[in-house]
């Protein structure tokens, strides 16, 4: 029997009556365990980590943890998120959050995020459903895969998140998955180290709607289906391209550098400030 | 010629940024709309020039939500905005409330519904300041009605935010916001600033939504050592989100009584002529000015006509104006709307008196000859 | 009890419009007159403007009230002065005006002046044909009405416009302030010979 590391335990908030809304057998809590370790291998104080996140299965992910937890609306983590990292630039604010909360309702915020670099870490859960809700189909479900709202297959594309993230100007990319779980800590971990603005995707799954409308069994089943179509992406370097059919690839995708937003508004400030007497108006 | 050194010409929208910045603001994100954009602009030029922030997001959505996360970790935070803008903001004033942040939101009315009169003025978001967001919620908005009003209740927005930890609208109008008027602001030491009580306890004892007396709890910001839980979701005074019903009731009965017990020092009525009126004009925001001159009309015809004009417009000034329907003969309510505040006049004055609207809503301002009208017709 | 202050004559209350199309600069133009009377001159003042949804063209005005006492209503009402760069404002404003009130014209660009006494003065051309741009008929036309009314002094309005005026424009429009003081000089000398002049 595995016994739960203690490092884990002792991040979780005791005064929290457990257990969690989460159903047995969910990737979240693998990728909270996976976070608490990034954060503790990095000997953050605890005192500085700000946890944000919105609405959904994943965004209850903060409420369980002992750092600085914020749980907002459906969709606006980010833009919440933003005020908090740049009223107080050294906090590590970190953003969880899902593919409903984050590319459907947050889609917005979440681009520009991106684009503006800020120094903010966005772990984002993708189980390509809302879970919270029952089973509608969202912006990652896969075209023809069933959702309640999606009864005949769904008609639209899904996103690439990695790829949107990249495209609109995150400086860091990363995917992982709940089943590779040693490699999502790393990742996690690399993504808070980066300054800028730094994306983790973690594919999940969610057994209880998605996996029983599409017939795709257990969770084990359903991590196994992870195990057999994540590619490490140095090994993909090496594969014929008709071995990545069907495939995604798993580690850093993107890592560039930016300057970061609110390193560049501290130049601002720098560069202008003056006493308060020779503001505007009063020359 | 005499330059008079304390004397400033500002616009309304100026003014209130000034306002922001005296009473210690350090922190605005914004999205532009007219007619409000001058305060952005303002506020991007001299925030940083005093060690502020200015921030322009993606939408008035993310911008309100970055006004909460900035007050939640330390700063004192602002938007402003426009009837557009503020109805995509309501969601996220009523997390302001529900999380008790406090904040202020501008809202330089225009012309609506919808895109309506983007530069033209109305005063029709006056409901919609206090019945905008979704479920029981208790509303603090201020109106001003001049330049210097703009300056002093931004200022006062901040202090009753800070004050009761509450999200608080200003609401101004397009007129007000692009006016440039004549100002003599009054120096910083001659100001009253309030700022958030912090807590004197240690983090183990802390309790971030504590129900007191008071009904305001002290408020530790992110990264002083609590390490709290916020949330939306109705919560017990730690902040974890609680279905009990005896903890439903307390946070809701906290959040409505913080407002409803502290009427005495939240509402501020301005009146003129009172003390001998049997009609008076209830005016509030720029209406109140074409008023001031209108009731000066009529006492030269010896109509005892007075003004009502409250500062506060939310909450509504219910004791106030019960204790005039005993003495008034006749309100007429004029506003730049078709009849918002009527209906809290006569809710208010229970048919002791009777209640005249004068609605002006073509995108103009009512003039005082139009008031003056309405007192003749109905003395 | 507060003591009854019956201003409501507000006898030295000043009402003046300037008006035309968005573009012409009359907000500009109302912010410099505005702190030359309040700042320079001492006087309770307050300007409103109303424009369109559209930054160029349109049209577009500018409200200023002065007074030594305070100012209730801010916006214009009978108007002692209306300037019109357009054909619409004139039209559109002129009925507005005061019995005695003065109405100042493009004589260019309003061909069909009201039955009325009217002062028509080419702002437009003598910026283009003098300073090689029509942007400061706005500064010339605010010389002209400081010459005639003298609502404020020469020198006010001068520091206003030092105040006010972007660095690149500052030379051009104290150059056009003077233009419109000649303008001003040679309309009052011209009305002199002809007809005894009411301003």
């Amino acid at each position: 029997m595995e016994i739960i590391p203690a490092v884990t335990y002792t991040y979780l908030r005791s005064k929290k009556k457990f257990p969690n809304v989460w159903c047995a057998g969910c990737g979240i809590g693998i990728a909270l365990g996976a976070i608490i370790r990034a954060i503790d291998n990095l000997k953050l104080d605890r005192n500085d980590v700000a946890m944000v996140s919105g609405i959904g299965c994943s965004s209850r992910m903060p409420v369980y943890v002992d750092f600085n937890t914020l749980h907002t609306t459906h969709g606006r983590a980010l833009a919440f998120a933003t005020g908090v990292k740049l009223a107080n630039p050294k906090l590590k604010v970190i953003v969880i959050t899902g593919d409903g909360d984050g590319l459907a309702i947050g889609g917005n915020h979440f681009i520009h995020t991106c684009r503006r670099n800020i120094d903010i870490t966005t772990i984002l859960i993708n189980n390509s459903t809302y879970g919270m809700t029952g089973g509608q189909y969202s912006p990652t479900t896969p075209f023809m895969k069933i959702g309640t709202t999606a009864p005949y297959g769904n008609r639209e594309r899904d996103f690439d998140i990695c790829n949107l993230a990249k495209s609109a100007g995150a400086t860091f990319v990363a995917r992982g998955t709940v089943y590779h779980v040693t490699l999502l800590e790393k990742i996690v971990q690399q993504a808070i180290l980066k300054k800028g603005f730094s994306l983790v995707e973690v594919i999940s799954h969610c057994h209880t709607f998605y996996g029983r409308l599409n017939k795709e069994g257990t969770a084990v089943k359903m991590m196994e289906w992870q195990k057999e179509h994540a590619i490490p992406i140095q090994a993909a370097a090496k594969l014929p391209p008709e071995k990545l059919k069907d495939k995604f690839l798993i580690g850093t995708l993107w890592d560039v550098d930016f300057p970061e937003y609110c390193e560049e508004y501290d130049k601002v400030i720098a560069q202008f400030q003056v006493p308060p007497e020779d503001s505007e108006g009063k020359k | 010629m005499e330059q008079n050194k304390k004397a400033r010409i500002l616009q309304g929208n100026e003014a209130c940024a000034e306002g922001a910045l005296v009473a210690g603001a350090n922190f605005f994100a914004g999205y532009p709309i007219t007619p409000s954009t001058e305060i952005a602009e303002y506020l991007a030029r001299n925030l940083p020039r005093r060690g502020g922030k200015f921030i322009q997001m993606e939408d008035e959505i993310a911008s309100i939500a970055a006004v909460i996360g900035a007050s939640i970790a330390g700063a004192k935070a602002m938007t402003a905005t426009s009837g557009p803008g503020f109805s995509l903001m309501q969601e996220n004033i009523g997390y302001a409330y529900m999380a008790e942040v406090p904040c202020v939101i501008v809202d330089v009315q225009r012309g609506g519904p919808s895109t309506g009169l983007p530069t033209k003025v109305s005063q029709s978001d006056t409901m919609q300041a206090r019945w905008g967001t979704h479920g029981d919620y208790h509303a603090i908005a201020l109106a001003p009605s001049s330049v210097r009003e703009c300056f002093g209740l931004t200022i006062r927005a901040f202090n009753l935010a800070e004050k009761y930890r509450t999200p608080v609208i200003l609401l101004m109008d397009e007129v007000l916001g692009h006016m440039r008027e004549k100002v003599i602001l009054p120096e910083p030491d001659e100001i009253k600033v309030f700022n958030r009580m912090k807590p004197t306890v240690p983090p183990e004892w802390y309790q971030h939504f504590e129900i007191n007396p008071h009904f305001v709890s002290p408020m530790a910001s992110f990264g002083e050592g609590y390490r709290y839980n916020i949330t939306g979701l109705t919560h017990d005074p730690l902040g974890f989100p609680t279905s009990r019903p005896e903890e439903i009731e307390a946070k809701l009965n906290k959040l409505e009584k913080k407002i409803t017990s502290n009427v005495n020092d939240i509402v501020r009525v301005e009146e003129e002529f009172m003390e001998d009126a049997t009609i008076a004009v209830f005016a509030y925001g720029i209406v109140a000015r074409a008023a001031r001159q209108a009731i000066r009309m009529a006492q030269h015809k010896r109509i005892r006509v007075g003004l009502i004009q409250p500062l506060t417009i939310w909450p509504f000034p219910d004791i106030y104006m019960e204790q005039m329907s005993e003495q008034l003969e006749a309100i007429i309510v004029a506003e730049l709307n078709q009849g918002q505040l009527l209906g809290e006049v006569m809710r208010t004055n229970c048919g002791k008196t009777k209640v005249y609207g004068l609605n002006r809503f073509d995108g103009d301002i009512l003039t005082p000859e139009q008031i003056f009208a309405k007192i003749r017709e109905v003395r | 009890m507060k003591t009854r202050k019956m201003d409501a004559e507000h006898e030295d209350r000043y009402d003046m419009r300037l008006s035309g199309s968005g573009g012409q600069g009359l907000v500009f133009a109302g912010t410099i007159l505005t702190e030359a009377l309040g700042i320079y001159e001492g006087k309770n003042v307050s300007q409103t403007q109303s424009y369109g949804p559209e930054a160029r063209g349109g049209a577009s005005r500018s409200d200023i009230v002065f007074s030594s006492g305070d100012i209730y209503y801010p916006k214009a009402l009978k108007l002692d002065l209306l300037l019109a760069l357009t054909q619409e404002a004139c039209d559109t404003y002129y009925l507005n005006l005061k019995d005695d009130g003065l109405l100042l014209i493009d004589s260019d660009l309003v061909d069909q002046p009201p039955a009325r006494e009217v002062i028509g003065l080419p702002f437009t051309r003598t910026a283009r044909e003098n300073l090689g741009t029509p942007v400061v008929a706005n500064i010339i036309a605010l010389g002209v009405i400081v010459s005639l009314t003298k609502i404020v002094s020469k020198e006010s309005l001068i520091e206003a416009i030092k105040s006010k005026s972007p660095k690149a424009m500052l030379d051009l429009n104290l150059r056009a302030a003077e233009l419109g003081f000649d303008l001003a000089r040679k309309e009052k000398r011209s009305r002199k010979k002809t007809q005894p002049a009411r301003i």
